[in-house]
């Protein structure tokens, strides 16, 4: 296939999922220096991740679902072209080409180029209003069409998986949402009915309104031309301000045809096992667009497969094959998990099924088991997917099905299980179906040094993908940890074994309130920079007063020890509250004329509102007595505590505010000042989705809709950005309220050190039903204690300067040097730059003036 | 007769009660500034004097930084960015190329006395 002394020439028609696989696996192999490589891909940007593509209704943006690694493209020497078509191949000449004009030659040709969705061909389907489902172009217009006003109602047709992903769009657009499905049943291709009764009861309880046994014969046009309403035969008729098609997809295999490719019965570009079309060996394809023996796949785990093997073969391996795929699926959809595996509706002969089905939970498991061995062959799991990855395990055979098949049935909850250990599972067993990663290559990972999820997610990429398996993943790391007898330390520092999480639960029930206490009961030796203020927070939250009582001062990072920030030069900030952002003339005033007699440095901070910097540590009783006799108070900017809560003007004053955003920034403000945490907490209120204040980059995020709040967490900016993931739809002010008291308590009692809520959300596997479950459905029955923990917040709460200055002996503390209480450092030297002062830079030493 | 007076009469640089146990405080000696740590363990309160000034910054802190132990060296954290230092011999444990002075400690009669 190589033209002699040159570099192979290749041609990926598609960057899509597959097509970009295709050039991961050549990388992997350190072969790409033997090809030229050009990518056509016709949608604007590079491959992303469609799997995910929902969660852009969750807020992920076109970056986050990126699964092209910056810059990979230059340093590989791989040409990507987006946004321009293939339009023609002409085999003969060994060319394609492009709908910009491009000719590109190829020495070999891979069509990777997916599906599209099936549009049924009734009557006004092609009207303005209705839409697919399928790219990230599709998801954005399909949002701006729901922004318009007078759409409120929104019908997806089909009743598939993706038709039900879709109406969880429409719905979370605020839309009431219809789906239509022909077929008796929703999810009719993997459920029976039983799990789809379940499934449905899940789903109208979201507000979802389901119409089974639908045959729509008109989708109608209103007065404007656009879509208004869906005529159904023999059923009335519904009104659609949006009509999104998932009605079933069908491969791309256009340009195939156009070549004179053969193409299968039910269309895909034809292949054998080594993924080569069936009449040309210079053209592979690959992904959706596939047909192997006459069947196309339309999940993305096959199609990684079939890269795999055209990257072998490019690579000069042989005998490489594509040898099928497994079909299971797992999900969660709207909240509900939903899996099927194996022979889920027991078409083989010999088999039998057994159900556990409690309809007021909304719980139903069927598995599907050899009438004569009782080994699992298969099964489905509706709102409750417990057990999955193994359970799918027996069914391949790969791990034996246990003696007692009924305990497998009843969910864990309910006092079944699937009480088979990680340690049993066989090498061979795969444990991600998205990455294709068994349990033995995990176990190298572990045991050539990958010791956390993170390392092993980087290292095999097991869990990337879809994240149903990271459960399954987590218990075996453990387990071969322990097995090597690899200390899982999780230990603080030297003097304390237990992680930070674990101390807070030992100080909470022992009460403990000192220092000297916590040591003596679970540590050794006196204590370092690291688990004394860790201690000290954890006093701190538990409600102990001042935080500066008895030995506590003693525990304090330099920060907290003197209420303010250090700064370079040994100088301090100073930092008052101004809840919500929200300022009197007064105020400003008042802060103005502080800074002026102490000569202070001012600036507007990132967070809305004003730093004073340059403060001698001396000074800063003097400077605080001022600020709390002008009515503000400590704005804990030294803390690991709520730092603020950013507000828009929202209702009261902007022309699009929907809800007061800035009197519940300033409510929640109030309500959380002084919270000491893992890490800083910082939120934000936006009065509309257009979202001023920014609330999708903070901890918890607040923005109004027409109904209430949407409440998003574990948002984060700075050095690692991490949009906040939707939590809760609509909550009235108190919803709210409590949402976010269990929020703050969960995180408070069960992160590590240091660690911000976006991370702790990650270590917990981002699982949003969890988060939930614990907040809305007392799931971990610890709800009345975490209300309990803000309460005692609220009842314990001080202004930590206000106290200080009550009391001669812990303003005494403030002294630059005790043997001299009045004198200032004298190298602390300031200039003025733009009329203000800063600390010289010591450069500038010796060369200028000094000011001060 | 204020307490410094008295301090300076007897040639101290402040008493022992002024200092919190575990919890640095500066003090100037001429132009010298000078932070002192006070350990107290079985055989009583020991004194520990260094250079105040982090050698990584040049900023005078380091008597506002943690105390620890690692084993059983005593040190201070500096509270800028973290590097330790020795109680007792004012070497930089994260750095072998850097140290700052220590001063001899006596406390008599409850005073501090710092030879620096
Ligand atoms: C003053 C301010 C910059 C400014 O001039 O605007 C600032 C200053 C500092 N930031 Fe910041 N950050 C300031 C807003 C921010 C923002 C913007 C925001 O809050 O909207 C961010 C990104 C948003 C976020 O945190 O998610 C921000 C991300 C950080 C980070 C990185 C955190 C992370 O999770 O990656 C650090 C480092 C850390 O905390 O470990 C940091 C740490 C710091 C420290 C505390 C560094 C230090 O230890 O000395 C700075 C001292 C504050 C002081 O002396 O008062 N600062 N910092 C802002 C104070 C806001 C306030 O009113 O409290
Ligand atoms: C909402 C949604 C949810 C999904 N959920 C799951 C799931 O949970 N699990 C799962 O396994 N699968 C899921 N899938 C399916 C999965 O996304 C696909 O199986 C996978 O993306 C297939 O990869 P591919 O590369 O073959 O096709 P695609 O990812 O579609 O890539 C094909 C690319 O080729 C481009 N292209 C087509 N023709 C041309 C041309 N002539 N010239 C240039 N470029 C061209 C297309 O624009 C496209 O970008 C989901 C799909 C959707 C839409
Ligand atoms: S978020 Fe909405 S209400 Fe708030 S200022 Fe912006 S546009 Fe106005
Ligand atoms: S099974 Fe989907 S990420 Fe592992």
């Amino acid at each position: 296939m190589q033209t002699p002394g040159l570099r192979t020439r290749l041609v990926v028609v598609g960057h899509g999922m597959v097509g970009h696989r295709l050039l991961t696996e050549l990388a992997e192999r350190e072969v790409l220096d033997r090809f030229d490589v050009t990518v056509f891909g016709e949608e604007p940007r590079q491959a992303y991740d469609r799997v995910a593509l929902s969660s852009f209704f969750d807020g992920a943006t076109a970056d986050d679902l990126s699964v092209v690694v910056p810059g990979f493209a230059e340093t590989h020497g791989v040409r990507v072209v987006s946004g321009d078509a293939v339009v023609a191949i002409d085999r003969s000449a060994k060319t394609v080409t492009a709908a910009s004009g491009e000719v590109a030659l190829y020495d070999h040709l891979v069509l990777a180029t997916g599906s599209s969705p099936f549009v049924p061909p009734m009557p006004g389907h092609g009207l303005p209003g209705c839409f697919v489902y399928r790219t990230i172009d599709d998801l954005e217009a399909i949002r701006d069409w729901s922004a318009r006003d007078d759409v409120r109602t929104g019908v997806v047709i089909g009743g598939g998986l993706l038709g039900l992903e879709a109406a969880n769009a429409l719905r979370l657009l605020g839309l009431e949402p219809h789906v239509v499905e022909m077929a008796p049943r929703l999810m009719p291709v993997q459920l029976d009915d039983g799990a789809s009764t379940a499934l449905r009861n899940h789903i109208e309880s979201l507000g979802v309104i389901v119409h089974t046994d639908a045959r729509t014969s008109e989708i109608a046009a209103g007065p404007t031309g656009s879509v208004q309403r869906l005529v159904l035969d023999g059923a009335d008729p519904i009104d659609a301000g949006i009509v999104v098609f998932s009605a079933g997809i069908r491969p791309r295999d256009e340009l195939a045809r156009g070549c004179g490719l053969a193409v299968g019965e039910r269309g895909g570009v034809v292949v054998d096992d080594t993924m080569t079309a069936l009449d040309d060996p210079n053209v592979s394809a690959i992904g959706e667009v596939a047909a192997i023996e006459g069947r196309c796949y339309g999940l993305v785990a096959p199609g990684y497969d079939m890269a795999a093997v055209v990257a072998a073969r490019l690579a000069g391996a042989t005998g490489e094959r594509f040898v099928g795929a497994d079909l299971s699926t797992k999900l969660k959809l709207l909240g509900v998990d939903v899996a099927s595996f194996g022979d889920a509706f027991g078409e083989t002969p010999r088999s039998q099924s057994i159900v556990w089905s409690d309809a007021r939970e909304g719980v139903h498991r069927k598995l599907v088991v050899d009438v004569e061995t009782g080994a699992v062959r298969g099964g489905m799991l509706v709102g409750d997917a417990d057990g999955y990855q193994t359970l799918r395990l027996m069914a391949s055979g790969d791990v034996p099905t246990p003696e007692d098949v009924r305990g497998l049935v009843a969910p864990a909850s309910d006092g079944g299980g699937v009480a088979i250990g990680p340690d049993s599972l066989p090498d061979v067993a795969p444990v991600c179906s998205c990455e294709n990663v068994t349990a033995g290559s995990l176990r190298e990972a572990v045991s050539e040094g990958s010791h956390s999820i993170g390392e092993l997610k980087s290292c095999t990429a097991a869990g990337t993908g879809c994240g149903g398996c990271l459960p399954l993943v987590t218990s075996l790391l453990n387990c071969e940890l322990e097995k090597a007898g690899v200390e899982v330390s999780t230990a603080l520092c030297e003097h304390f074994e237990h992680s930070r999480v674990e101390l807070f639960g030992l100080i909470r029930f022992h009460r403990h309130g000192s220092w000297a206490e916590v040591l003596a009961a679970h540590g050794t030796g006196r204590g370092c920079e690291i688990c004394k203020p860790v201690v000290a927070s954890i006093l701190a939250s538990l409600g102990n007063g001042y935080v500066l009582e008895g030995d506590r001062a003693a525990l304090q990072d330099t920060n907290d020890h003197a209420l303010a920030n250090m700064q370079r030069d040994g100088t301090y900030s100073v930092v008052p509250r101004v809840p919500g952002g929200e300022i009197t003339p007064a105020q400003l005033i008042a802060l103005g004329q502080i800074a002026t007699d102490f000569e202070l440095y001012t600036k507007i901070t990132g967070g809305q509102r004003i730093d004073l910097f340059g403060a001698r540590l001396e000074q800063l009783p003097a400077i605080w007595e001022r600020v709390v006799d002008a009515g503000m108070e400590s704005g804990h900017a030294y803390g690991k505590s709520l730092r603020t809560v950013k507000s828009c003007v929202g209702e009261t004053w902007c022309r699009y505010g929907v809800q007061d955003s800035t009197s519940m920034a300033i409510a929640l403000e109030l309500r959380y000042r002084g919270l000491r945490s893992p890490h800083k907490i910082k939120m934000a209120v936006s009065g509309c989705a257009r979202e001023c204040a920014e609330a999708q980059s903070k901890d918890v995020g607040v923005i109004a809709t027409e109904k209430g709040w949407n409440l998003y967490v574990a948002g984060n900016g700075g050095a690692r950005p991490r949009h906040a993931t939707l939590l809760a739809t609509d909550l009235d002010d108190d919803e709210l309220i409590r949402a976010i008291d269990r929020f703050l308590a969960y995180y408070i009692r069960t992160a590590d050190r240091l660690q911000r809520t976006a991370g702790w959300f990650e270590e917990l596997g981002a699982d949003v039903p969890h988060l939930r479950g614990v907040i809305f459905d007392d799931s971990l029955g610890i709800a009345d204690e975490l209300d309990a923990d803000i309460a005692t917040h609220l009842d314990t709460y001080q202004c930590e300067w206000t106290a200080t200055l009550e009391d001669p002996d812990r303003v005494a503390r403030f002294v630059s040097f005790v043997n001299a209480p009045d004198a200032a450092d004298p190298e602390i030297v300031m200039v003025s730059e733009r009329g203000q002062l800063r600390p010289i830079r010591d450069e500038e030493r010796g060369t200028l003036v000094s000011i001060r | 007769m204020s307490a410094a007076q008295t301090i300076h009469d007897t040639g101290a640089v402040c008493r022992l009660d002024q200092l919190s146990p575990e919890r640095g405080a500066a003090v100037l000696i001429g132009e010298r500034q000078v932070a002192l740590f006070r350990i107290d363990d079985a055989h009583g309160p020991t004194v520990y004097a260094l250079d105040h000034r982090d050698p990584f910054t040049g900023a005078n802190v380091l008597a506002r930084g943690i105390v620890g132990t690692t084993g059983d060296r005593w040190y201070v954290a500096s509270p800028l960015h973290k590097q330790r230092f020795d109680l007792a011999t004012g070497e930089c444990l994260d750095d072998e190329t850097i140290r700052v002075d220590v001063h001899t400690v006596n406390i008599v009669d409850a005073h501090v006395h710092v030879d620096a």
